[in-house]
């Protein structure tokens, strides 16, 4: 193994500089890496930005990490018509189905833990910081999977009420939700907050952390292999300070989620929320590396509780109650 | 042979049912409700920490009863200053009295509250027909009870909040303010004060400028209970007076109903705070009614669902979508119906339709009906006579209503009805679900498993089934998309005065 390891050195020592055209070029007679091209994830595809524009997010060493898509509003449309043709199909599947599909994103996340350790190094973390913080976003997940079936039954009631009716309260999702995630954390943070919303059977569009987006896209190709349908969750890298604005003004948006704490854009967000009276949540304190990053009331953030009656006839007593 | 039948004309779907005769030679006779079981004070001043304050302004204005237009009485202007006056008084309360006390003996006052309310219940309800129009029968038989009712389900909550939300403890908010709308005005004062008080919060609230009098007649009672000073403030005034409470800084909590322009102008108005808010505001349901359902119970349910309380309801059932095998019946039932319904006095207990709660909304009915004529829709009303004096509207219908049609999208908040009909299951769920609205929805089927095919899938907060216009103090109340959020009644109801700590 040692040996194996002081080879793939030397080989790397020995590469040649050729000169072509006056330009020194370096060529390894290692193979050369194959490498990623970064992109977005909407309805379950991964395009480029329509826009084509990209913008380069750099390490703190000043390496420049990948040419990311630089998102536009016609792809935050383009993402919510998606989310939208999603919700019907993902919030009338069983429970259960929602919960075995989180919890095959764990699996797929774990099956690919080096390499969003690889990228959480890349942007900047040290190896024992990015490892704990992969294992924590699986652990996240596993989590939300085993609340898709059950935060239901905490949150609903059966109503006493006084008349002779049958009167329940169940959660519901609310919709759509756009999401602009936690710039710092930005695969713990990102996996936090989209969790709830998808485990209680919302569709969502996500912009990932500006300054460290590798872990989002990779993210979605976790996503895109654990059978979870196109469009439910759809991924944007891009600036927020561009892009923030369209999550909290388009008309079919039902709720914005917003993770920092800027105070500017806060009242811009509840500000324009008013326009069709969009459920509003700012996640701008929250530690998702501790307890307080999880629990079923992030679902319940993005529910509606809807209240049912029915008549129960009352056949000994004084008729039913039509 | 086959040409024998061809020839044969196809039989015309005869209908299972009679026409409803309600033709009587019997007249009602008059049987008014007594004012003299009522006392209304010439004037209201402004009741602030415990006590009743002139307004700084030194202005009133006069509350008038709407089925006669006589002045009832005149109440307290409130400006910016009395509001301030009164939050600080509420704040006062909050952190020396209210926060500190036992949450045992905050529960008592709000069922001491609750009694007396019961214990009033006839004047509170002559009260709130003068002041709002409604008929006699519906404020003696719903308003004031479930208000009563209201306070004595959330003053049993005040002492058992670790209960309602596992693995949390909950932490009150403050100084909420409240605004309520015309339309159940002591009601609304209940929904918004019980899970306020109960979770250990203090209030400011203003009642609708046009009916004030019941929510100052809470304030007696609530002075009566001795509520210790500045728990609960009661101003009046009109929207500006709201503004102020919505503005103001040491508001924790704004909680209003009303009308979504206006929900929307508070959104605005407390972003950039961390003040929190729950918005009920106002509707357009859709009320389905399939062909299996039990037709007569069917229009029984439509009428309650559109002519309760003048249609002054912001969850009125006020789009009707009729399977189209049996519009035609429904429609005709519908309007024999309506023609038997009572319109007049508020007073009388007899009446079924009282007076429209003021000119303004009398206009905007009109306007509506105008608009809805103009639209292509085919009119009906009933053939009622209307007093001279006051400000009536006859129960109205609209059928051959389109969808995009102005009556069949924007709420109307007056006895007017559109009709629209549908053949699939898909198709109405389509066309109900299209609306900016969510707050309630009706179903009418006698097939069980449609009703939850339906109820299920309409989008709205509150969804009837073989029913309408069902209201409990245990029962979550409030909207989906532009209806608002967050929710009232039942444990649902504490979470929006409540902080829930980890």
């Amino acid at each position: 193994m040692a040996k194996k390891i002081k080879m793939e050195k030397e080989i790397k020592k020995s590469s040649l500089k050729v000169s072509e055209n006056g330009l020194e070029k370096t060529v390894s007679s290692k193979r050369l890496e194959v490498l990623k091209t970064y992109k977005i994830y909407i309805g379950g595809q991964f395009p480029r930005t329509e826009s084509g524009r990209y913008y380069q997010p750099v390490s703190a060493s000043g390496k420049i990490l990948a040419n990311v898509c630089l998102s536009s509003r016609k792809d935050f449309r383009d993402a919510v018509v998606s989310a939208r043709g999603a919700v019907s199909g993902w919030s009338g599947r069983a429970a259960f189905n929602r919960s075995q599909i989180l919890y095959r994103m764990a699996e797929m996340l774990e099956g690919r833990k080096a390499q969003f350790i690889d990228e959480l190094i890349q942007q900047d973390a040290t190896k024992a910081k990015a490892e704990k913080e992969v294992n924590l976003a699986i652990d996240r997940l596993i989590y939300y999977a085993g609340w898709c079936d059950k935060f239901q039954q905490l949150f609903s009631a059966v109503n006493p009420v006084a008349s002779s009716h049958f009167n329940f309260s169940v959660p519901e999702p609310t919709g759509v939700v756009s999401i602009i995630a936690p710039q710092g954390d930005s695969l713990l943070g990102l996996v936090s907050v989209i969790a709830p919303v998808i485990a209680g059977g919302n569709t969502c569009v996500v912009l990932a952390s500006e300054t460290k987006p590798l872990c989002a896209v990779t993210f979605a190709e976790v996503l895109n292999s654990s059978d979870l349908p196109g469009g439910v969750v759809n991924i944007l890298t891009g600036k927020p300070a561009e892009l923030a604005s369209w999550f909290v003004d388009h008309m079919d948006v039902n709720a914005t989620i917003y993770c920092e704490n800027n105070s500017e854009t806060k009242k811009m967000i509840r500000e324009k929320s008013a326009m069709n009276l969009k459920r509003i949540t700012f996640y701008d304190k929250i530690n998702w590396y501790t307890n307080e990053g999880e629990s079923p009331y992030f679902i319940m953030d993005t529910q509606e509780i809807k209240t049912t009656w029915h008549p129960v006839e009352n056949i000994a007593g004084a008729g039913g109650g039509y | 042979m086959a040409k024998a039948i061809a020839k044969k004309k196809p039989l015309a779907k005869k209908s299972n049912t009679i026409k409803l005769n309600f033709d009587t030679s019997w007249e009602y006779a008059p049987a008014p409700e007594s004012k003299s079981a009522a006392t209304i004070n010439k004037q209201y001043d402004l009741f602030i920490n415990g006590e009743w304050q002139q307004p700084s302004s030194k202005k009133y204005f006069d509350t008038i009863n709407p089925a006669t237009e006589e002045k009832l009485s005149e109440v307290a202007d409130a400006n910016a200053a009395d509001v301030d006056k009164a939050v600080k008084a509420a704040r006062n309360a909050y952190d020396k009295v209210w926060k500190k006390m036992p949450a045992k003996e905050r529960a008592k006052y709000i069922f001491r509250i609750a009694r007396i309310m019961q214990e009033k219940a006839r004047e509170l309800a002559i009260v709130e027909t003068l002041d709002g129009g409604k008929p006699i029968k519906e404020s003696r038989d719903f308003d004031v009870p479930t208000a009563a009712n209201h306070l004595f389900y959330y003053a049993g909550w005040a002492d058992k909040l670790e209960y309602a939300f596992p693995n949390r403890r909950t932490e009150p908010l403050g100084v909420a303010g409240q605004i309520t709308p015309w339309n159940f005005p002591l009601l609304m004062a209940a929904w918004k004060i019980a899970p306020a008080l109960a979770t250990g919060n203090t209030v400011v609230l203003k009642p609708a400028e046009t009916t004030p009098l019941t929510t100052l007649k809470l304030a007696e009672i609530i002075q009566e209970a001795d509520l210790p000073p500045g728990v609960v403030n009661i101003i009046t005034g009109a929207g500006e007076t709201g503004a102020a409470i919505v503005n103001h800084a040491d508001v924790n909590k704004i909680a209003f109903t009303g009308s979504t322009n206006v929900g929307k102008i508070i959104q605005r108005a407390i972003a950039g705070t961390n003040k929190k808010a729950t918005l009920e505001l106002g509707g357009k349901a859709a009320n389905i009614i399939f062909e299996d359902a039990p037709i007569d119970q069917a229009v029984e349910g439509v009428v309650n669902a559109i002519f309760f309380n003048q249609g002054h309801v912001c969850c009125a059932g006020s789009r009707l979508y009729v399977q189209e095998s049996v519009a035609k019946e429904v429609i005709r039932k519908l309007r024999d119906r309506m023609q038997s319904l009572i319109v007049g006095d508020p007073m009388d207990k007899n009446t079924d339709i009282g007076a429209i709660n003021s000119r303004e909304q009398l206009n905007i009915i009109q306007k509506y009906i105008a608009i809805g004529k103009k639209e292509g829709a085919e009119m009906y009303e009933s053939s009622c006579a209307l007093p001279s004096k006051g400000f009536w509207c006859r129960p109205t219908i609209f059928s051959n209503v389109a969808q995009s049609n102005r009556i069949a999208q924007e709420e109307i908040f007056g006895p007017v009805l559109s009709i629209l009909t549908f053949r699939t299951d898909d198709e109405v769920i389509e066309k109900a679900n299209n609306s900016p609205y969510g707050l309630s929805a009706g179903v009418w089927t006698d097939k069980g498993s449609k009703i939850f095919n339906m109820t299920k899938r309409m989008r709205a907060g509150v969804v009837w089934a073989n029913t309408f216009n069902k209201f409990d103090p245990t029962s979550p109340f409030g909207g989906y998309k532009e209806s608002g959020f967050g929710r009232e009644g039942g444990l649902h109801g504490l979470l929006p005065y409540l902080k829930l700590i980890n």
